[in-house]
Parts: C-alpha cells; structure tokens; sequence
C-alpha cells in the first residue's frame, strides 16, 4: 500500500490508466463469456464417450491418466464386519435385468479369451472355486452409499483357475449382460485388484434377481455403476470397451 | 485541487481475484448439479424441517434436475482451475509479504465487532486500519482456509480409497460430503456480504480492484 500526492495535470494521467484498465476488464470479460459458450455449446462427443462436450471429455481422460498414476493394486477398500452391514440394499438402475427373455436354468458364463475361444462356465462351477466375502461402503456415483455384503470369487482368483494370464496383460475388461442391455468397460488394475469379486451371494443369501442373479461384479474400487449385475458375458481388449455410462456423459474411469 | 492516489491491489491479485470469481461460480453451479441426485441435507429444529436444499422451485428456477453428468465433467475440469488459482494465491501473498495485510491482528475480534457496528450504523467511528480491516481480514484469511477446506474435502470424496487418509482425517466419506456441502454454502454467504460491502464501499474501492488505485480529490488540501 502506497500513498501518493499529485497535481490535477499528472491526475489526467491517472484517469486515463483507469479507462485503460476498465477497457481491458471489459474485453477480458467479453472473452471469458465468449470461451465460456464455445465450452457449453462446444459439440457432445459421439461413439463411445458420448453425452458430453469433447473439450471436457478430453479432461476427463486426462484425469483418468494422471489418477491412474495413484492407484495402488495393494491399497485395500476399508473392510466392515458383517454386522454392519444393510438388510434392505438399494436397487438401483434396470438396464439389462429384464427377464422376459432370461432363462436362469440355460445361463452360463461366456468368457472370450484372446485367442478367440470362448469359455463356458456355469454357476455351480464358480461356487466351487474358493469365496470371498466383501463387506465395504458401496458408493454411488449419485452420491449416497451403503454398507453391504457380497460374497463371490476373486476375479483374480478366477482368471488363474481359468488360465486367463494372455488376458489378464491387456489393458481392459469389458462385461455385459446376457441381452447386451448393459455393459461396462474397466480398466485391469481395478479388475485385478483383491477386492474385486464376482459376487453370487448377498448378506449370505443367493443372488436376488433384482440384484443381478446369478453372477455379478463386484468392485469396491469403483463407483456403483461398474458394479455390472446378471454378466452374460466377460471380454478383454486393449482399447476402451464401450460403457453404458460413458456413452451417456460419465466419466469412464470412476475410480476410487 | 491536489489529487491523493493510493495504490491498492497489485496487477497479480486483481488477476487472481476476477479469475476466482466465475472459476468458483462453475464450481458451485456444477457442484449442485451433482448435488442433485442425492439431495438429503436439511436444516432442522425440533423435528421441523427448516431449510430444505433445495426445494422444488429452485432446481426449475436454476435448470438443475438430471443433469449429474454434465455437473461432474464441469467440476472435475473446472477444479483444476479453482485449485491452481488458489495454489498461485497462496503463494503469492506468502512472497509478497502480502500476508501481513491479510492475517487477523490480536485485537481483530474486537475490532471487527467494532467494524460489524460501524456497518450497520451502530456506531460512528470505525477502527482505523491499513489496506484492510480487522473484519476483512478475518473473512479473507477464512474465505482462503475454506478454498483448502474445499480440496481437501472434494480430494475425500472423488478418490476416497487412494487417498483413504484425507478421508479419515474428513471424518469418513459421508462426513466429507456434508462438509464440502457447508463450505458451499458458506461461499455463497460470503459472496452476498462481500457484494454488498463492495456497493457500501462505494466507485473507488471497485476501481481498486480493476485499476490497482484509488484516486481520492482531497477538499481539505491546505492542511496536508
């Protein structure tokens, strides 16, 4: 803070830096309002990141990049005992869980594998593989969460039962429902990751419909939305698989 | 007629000030967007609900319903600006020396009680002070606690595994989710003080914070 006295002809002077800086206000005001709307009007993204304006979806990417860079496979989602967890689990989301055409008795687990065969795997042959219990804060992306129970087996625990070590270098992990209504596109650290189950039981319970029976994702790394229920089938692919959401104006990665 | 000019803001923080301005607008605009979809905070006494966030006729007036996507790709692009532009502040009033305008003085609860009274006409001097006084000060040192607060409890709920310990210290997920709420809200408390002490302060203070300068016409000149 500065104090100075001056006389009226050098005052002229100063009245003209104050016209100056308005000017200057008014033009940088005038660009921000202009670079604001070529953001908001900017053209959606198509294909498989649609439902958002490219400059941001660019963003997003970039966030998903650097965030990646945090993950650590070893950190672990805060685990509860099963006390606490819910007994009446919210359902949310119907995409995929029509059963007008699903014949539960007919379902198996197809699993393309790299080399272009496709894995069947029924659901008693799942159960005998060794389980899991999860017990962490399911969050929606929505913004509220609950504590809840799944049990299942490990992905990571499955991939090797199934010798799925050609998959498991590529990058994604693509999943869907048996009438494609659904699908998720995840990354494989997260799938990888101990947490990651495909779960079959609920609070110690068989798998109800609504919630995806028989076989769903659970993955306490990501938010809801990845937590694909009723999966028909399990791809891998170095490229993004295409996600409900993202094509929608999610962010892909989700990640916690 | 002398003419008095006092330079008030450097070029930087006008700079840094008219940025925050609409980078904390989207912020907060988007940040509702996303609050939306889960809108379960209220205020209540005695079992009445009080203040709703936000009722019905706010989401239309304000075009906020079903729009979750697009709040969140504003706000985790927007953040980066908000955060960077807080960043450079800090920074810059810390090698400035601007700090020492800026940090509560001991006497600054009284004296900005003094200021509260003088603004609402109560009382007819108020404290003298340099650059800003004692209740600026408070409110500017707070208003940039609360930019970090809200880092820290957005960094809580957009990576809450990675970064499981800014969670904890937030007081769990949920906890960082009312908090990062409140500190919204608190920005818009702020922003409708702060606009109408601007108008209070009248042409000069506002030129100041787009020319650098006051330019005072002093009357009494013969006794300077």
């Amino acid at each position: 803070m500065q104090e100075i006295v001056i006389d009226n002809a050098a005052a002229k002077k100063y009245k003209r830096k104050v016209f100056i800086a308005f000017i200057i206000f008014i033009i940088l005001i005038a660009s921000a309002v202009t670079a604001w709307r070529w953001l908001y009007y900017h053209q959606k993204d198509g294909g498989l990141f649609g439902g958002v304006q490219t400059p941001l979806r660019q963003v997003l990417n970039t966030n998903e990049r650097l965030f990646s860079f945090t993950f650590n496979p070893d950190k672990k989602v805060k685990e509860y005992p099963k006390e606490y967890a819910v007994r009446h689990v919210k359902v949310n989301g119907d995409a995929g869980m029509s059963t007008d055409f699903f014949d539960p008795a007919k379902w198996k687990l197809q699993v393309v594998k790299s080399n272009g065969d496709t894995l069947l795997v029924t659901l008693d042959e799942i159960k005998k593989l060794p389980k899991t219990d999860v017990v962490f804060n399911f969050k929606c992306i929505e913004g509220w969460s609950q504590i809840t129970w799944w049990s299942g087996v490990r992905f990571v625990d499955f991939a090797e039962h199934y010798g799925l070590d050609k998959e498991a270098q590529m990058k994604y992990v693509g999943m869907k429902t048996p009438d494609e209504e659904y699908f998720v596109g995840i990354d494989m650290p997260s799938v990888m990751q101990p947490q990651t189950i495909l779960c079959y039981e609920m609070n110690g319970k068989t798998l109800p419909m609504d919630q995806g029976y028989p076989l769903r994702l659970i993955i306490p790394v990501k938010y809801g939305v990845k937590h694909i229920k009723r999966i028909g089938t399990i791809f891998f692919d170095n490229n993004k698989p295409p996600d409900y959401w993202a094509l929608r104006g999610y962010d892909y990665y989700t990640g916690h | 007629m002398p003419v008095k000019i006092i330079k008030k803001h450097s070029l930087a923080t006008i700079w840094m000030h008219w940025i925050n301005f609409p980078t904390l607008t989207i912020m907060i605009w988007s940040g509702m967007l996303i609050y939306w979809a889960n809108d379960v905070y209220e205020v209540k006494l005695f079992g009445y609900s009080i203040v709703k966030f936000f009722p019905e006729w706010f989401y239309k007036f304000f075009h906020i319903s079903h729009r979750l996507s697009e709040g969140m790709a504003f706000h985790f692009t927007f953040m980066w600006l908000f955060f960077a532009n807080g960043l450079f502040y800090v920074l810059y009033t810390i090698f400035s020396g601007e700090w020492k305008y800026l940090i509560p003085e001991k006497a600054a609860i009284k004296e900005s009680w003094q200021v509260v009274l003088h603004d609402m006409g109560l009382r007819k001097h108020a404290p003298a002070f340099i650059k800003y006084n004692a209740a600026q000060r408070i409110a500017y040192s707070m208003i940039v606690i609360m930019g970090f607060g809200s880092i820290i409890t957005g960094l809580a709920i957009y990576k809450p595994v990675q970064f499981d310990w800014i969670t904890f210290i937030c007081g769990g997920y949920e906890a960082a989710r009312l908090e990062h709420f409140i500190l919204t809200v608190g920005y818009v408390l702020f922003f409708i003080i702060h606009i109408m002490q601007v108008i209070r302060a009248g042409w000069n203070n506002f030129q100041a914070m787009v020319a650098g300068f006051e330019v005072i016409k002093e009357n009494n000149s013969t006794k300077n």
